[in-house]
């Protein structure tokens, strides 16, 4: 599903292209950092429990070369593509259809102004409220719609205060500034519903201003 | 401790005992301040640590309505504006700078002492003004980094201009104990540059750093001020200004006051390798420290080019990080390591503070930071890196000097479990934070979907525990001085001068700055 499950400890599943290329990424890092990870407590532990004292640590310029230039290539190994999905996550294909979120405190107003104007505000259903199996804190009165297979384009904007318009199942995150409007694009490749929540402080009720993400398919979507 | 120095208050003594003996309140005296210092850390550390407690409760249950949303983002705010500010800065720079700098110099005192007491009197009245700040109106509740417009457009009352000053004035006390630093050192040696011991170096290295970076912090506080109240518009789209430069302003200052943090950290052990291939990567981590602060903004909206360079310029701060941590286990593979409480917390510092550079590293992958911005996995890093990076050192830096501060032995196998206590305690506190951080719980929250109560409730109990090993640690400090173990000598045959003093603590350690020359040591 797009939302968090009971004592998760990964991502959750991704369902465009760039979060499953982030999660890739991440997953490369996690690699070598659990490697160097472990290189440091073996070495440690190994120095602790050892009544011996290895003499050729104490003034080694071949080892200090060594702890210079090795760190160094292993970075440079990890941020080639790190770097990479950065600007392929930056590439702004022609997209067919634009969302603006506008951020409120503490609600969201999406825009879609490709079909005239479609403007509406969506606010987190408070828990008294709730029908039986809505999850609490997550629901909303109305929920974006999008369609699949096809580039969106998300811009973000705020009316008061910085909010933050993220999807975490999208690999979507996109800081809403007065003043500016940040653009990012998303390409959805599965049907479904995904959950977000508002992600940067905005005030009091910063914690229940949340985003649900309804996506079908295109003839829906046109209706 | 009875020694007076204040010739121009002489008639005016302030004696408090301290102690169990008096102490002049108007004191310059390095040994005295750096007391002071440790003393107003010290009760820092347990308001920040209740603060945090409440954090925790708050957040033990989903649902919990045990603080209102409005209280709990003061609470936040609070947690780390006392935590930063008026614990670790005052204890590690001025507790422990004050206290070793002129004592391993071997120099009767700082090179400005009156400006040192002045540093050090700032801080309780800004502390005062922090704590007022959040009992006036609805307290603060923009989260410590204070963006606007949240922190202009809407706090309209008291609260926030008295936390704006409160700042300045922490600010002020920093910029002039980095300066008496600087000078000190640099100007009060009695050997030659490239022998100067490892702690005084880093502390250099550390004053650079803040006092460069303070002013620009203030600059954008005095921003925040004027847009406030003087119809400026530095932050305000409705005048052409822009919230993001805040941001630019703010971290420019911040990632420093964090590296500056890390440069002196655990030179407590003898080095076995040379001075430079630590001293290099202070200086380089330094350096370097100036112009990654983008990272933090990865999601604000920056052109895709500076979010690239600011990336890159993070990953390159890991190959003097590395060094520095690859020459600490090169000193452990070559010496025999102790298994008493200082030591414990130095090798729990390496693992953990690894650990936290690890996620940092991840986190600086402008691409994998847009899934995990501004989520809990933020705030687990940072809290490895803090709560058990800087937390570590201190206290391994307590336990190893406690005998010279205090002049008496603290227990030495409830130290240890003290260690053991919070080692447990923080760890089973924040790692679970990664977790809630990838599955996408966002930060500064006090209330969350029903899906991640398991990690949350596993962190709150690693909180308690944390916040009982600190409980722990006051009753050890307290035992220490009930019992009166005085020191009577130096075991180890240490080169470290600071020692020196530990049977007789004299008014000062040298009477004038020793003169060596001729020759190379």
């Amino acid at each position: 599903a797009g939302m968090s499950y009971w004592c998760q400890m990964y991502f959750q599943n991704s369902a465009t292209l760039s979060g499953v290329r982030v999660q890739w990424v991440f997953g490369l890092y996690c690699v070598v950092t659990f490697a160097i990870f472990v290189f440091v407590a073996l070495s440690m532990a190994t120095s602790c429990f050892s009544p011996y004292m290895y003499l050729l640590m104490q003034t080694n310029h071949v080892l200090e070369r060594i702890w210079g230039l090795v760190p160094l290539i292993i970075l440079t190994f990890l941020s080639w593509p790190s770097m990479g999905l950065l600007y392929a996550m930056a590439e702004l294909e022609s997209p067919l259809v634009t969302l603006k979120c506008v951020g409120h405190q503490w609600y969201w107003e999406y825009e879609y102004s490709d079909f005239g104007l479609v403007s509406y505000n969506s606010y987190m259903v408070p828990e008294e409220d709730l029908k039986l199996g809505e999850p609490r804190m997550l629901t909303v009165d109305k929920s974006v719609v999008l369609p699949f297979s096809v580039w969106c384009r998300v811009l973000t904007t705020s009316f008061d205060v910085i909010h933050s318009w993220a999807v975490p199942a999208l690999g979507v995150k996109s800081d809403a500034v007065p003043g500016r409007l940040s653009e990012s694009s998303v390409k959805i490749e599965t049907p479904g519903v995904f959950w977000g929540q508002c992600s940067e402080i905005c005030g009091a009720l910063h914690s229940f201003m949340p985003i649900r993400v309804e996506v079908v398919s295109c003839e829906i979507f046109g209706k | 401790m009875g020694r007076f120095d204040s010739a121009f208050w002489k008639f005016f003594p302030c004696p408090v005992l301290l102690y169990g003996k008096r102490l002049d309140l108007m004191s310059t005296n390095h040994l005295d301040i750096g007391s002071l210092y440790m003393v107003f850390g010290f009760w820092s550390v347990l308001a920040g640590t209740s603060l945090s407690s409440l954090i925790r409760w708050s957040l033990f249950n989903p649902g919990s309505k045990f603080l209102d949303p409005v209280c709990y983002n003061a609470v936040v705010t609070m947690h780390a504006l006392v935590m930063i500010f008026f614990f670790v800065m005052p204890v590690m720079i001025g507790g422990f700078g004050n206290w070793l700098v002129p004592l391993m110099l071997q120099v009767p005192d700082m090179q400005f002492p009156r400006m040192n007491a002045f540093s050090f009197w700032v801080l309780p009245v800004s502390l005062y003004f922090m704590v007022v700040s959040a009992f006036v109106e609805n307290g603060v509740g923009t989260g410590w980094t204070v963006y606007p417009p949240l922190s202009t457009f809407s706090y309209h009352g008291m609260c926030m201009d008295l936390a704006i000053l409160s700042l300045h004035l922490a600010g002020i006390s920093s910029i002039f104990s980095s300066i008496n630093f600087m000078v000190t050192i640099t100007n009060m040696r009695s050997v030659d540059g490239h022998l100067l011991a490892l702690f005084p170096w880093s502390i250099k290295v550390t004053s650079f750093l803040l006092l460069t970076t303070l002013p620009v912090l203030a600059g954008g506080l005095t921003m925040l001020l004027t847009d406030r109240h003087f119809n400026t518009s530095f932050f305000d789209p409705v005048g052409g200004g822009d919230p993001v430069l805040f941001q630019h302003l703010f971290w420019f200052f911040l990632d420093l006051v964090y590296l500056s943090r890390f440069m002196f950290l655990v030179y407590k052990k003898k080095l076995l390798m040379e001075m430079w291939v630590c001293s290099m990567p202070c200086l380089n981590i330094g350096f370097l420290g100036f112009i990654v602060w983008g990272h933090h903004m990865f999601v604000a909206g920056m052109d895709v080019d500076t979010r690239a360079y600011f990336s890159a310029a993070t990953v390159i701060i890991a190959v003097p990080t590395g060094i520095k941590v690859f020459a600490w286990l090169a000193t452990m593979m070559g010496s025999k390591v102790s298994t008493e409480a200082p030591m414990l917390w130095k090798l729990g510092f390496i693992a953990l503070f690894t650990i936290g550079g690890l996620t940092g590293l991840i986190l600086s992958s402008a691409s994998v930071d847009v899934t995990l911005h501004d989520t809990y996995f933020v705030t687990g890093h940072f809290h490895y890196v803090l709560s058990m990076g800087a937390v570590f050192t201190i206290l391994a830096g307590f336990t190893h000097w406690s005998p010279l501060f205090s002049r008496v032995m603290m227990h030495r196998q409830k130290m240890k479990s003290h260690f053991i206590a919070m080692f447990l305690g923080v760890n089973v506190a924040f790692l679970p934070h990664h977790f809630l951080g990838l599955a996408g719980m966002p930060r500064r929250v006090v209330d969350y979907p029903d899906q991640f109560w398991f990690w949350n409730k596993v962190s709150t109990f690693g909180s308690h525990l944390s916040t009982a090993s600190l409980l722990l640690f006051v009753f050890l400090v307290w035992e220490a001085f009930m019992s009166h173990r005085p020191v009577v000598s130096v075991r180890n045959s240490s080169s470290s001068p600071e020692w020196s003093v530990a049977v007789n603590l004299p008014k000062h350690a040298a009477l004038e700055s020793a003169k060596m020359s001729g020759g190379s040591i």
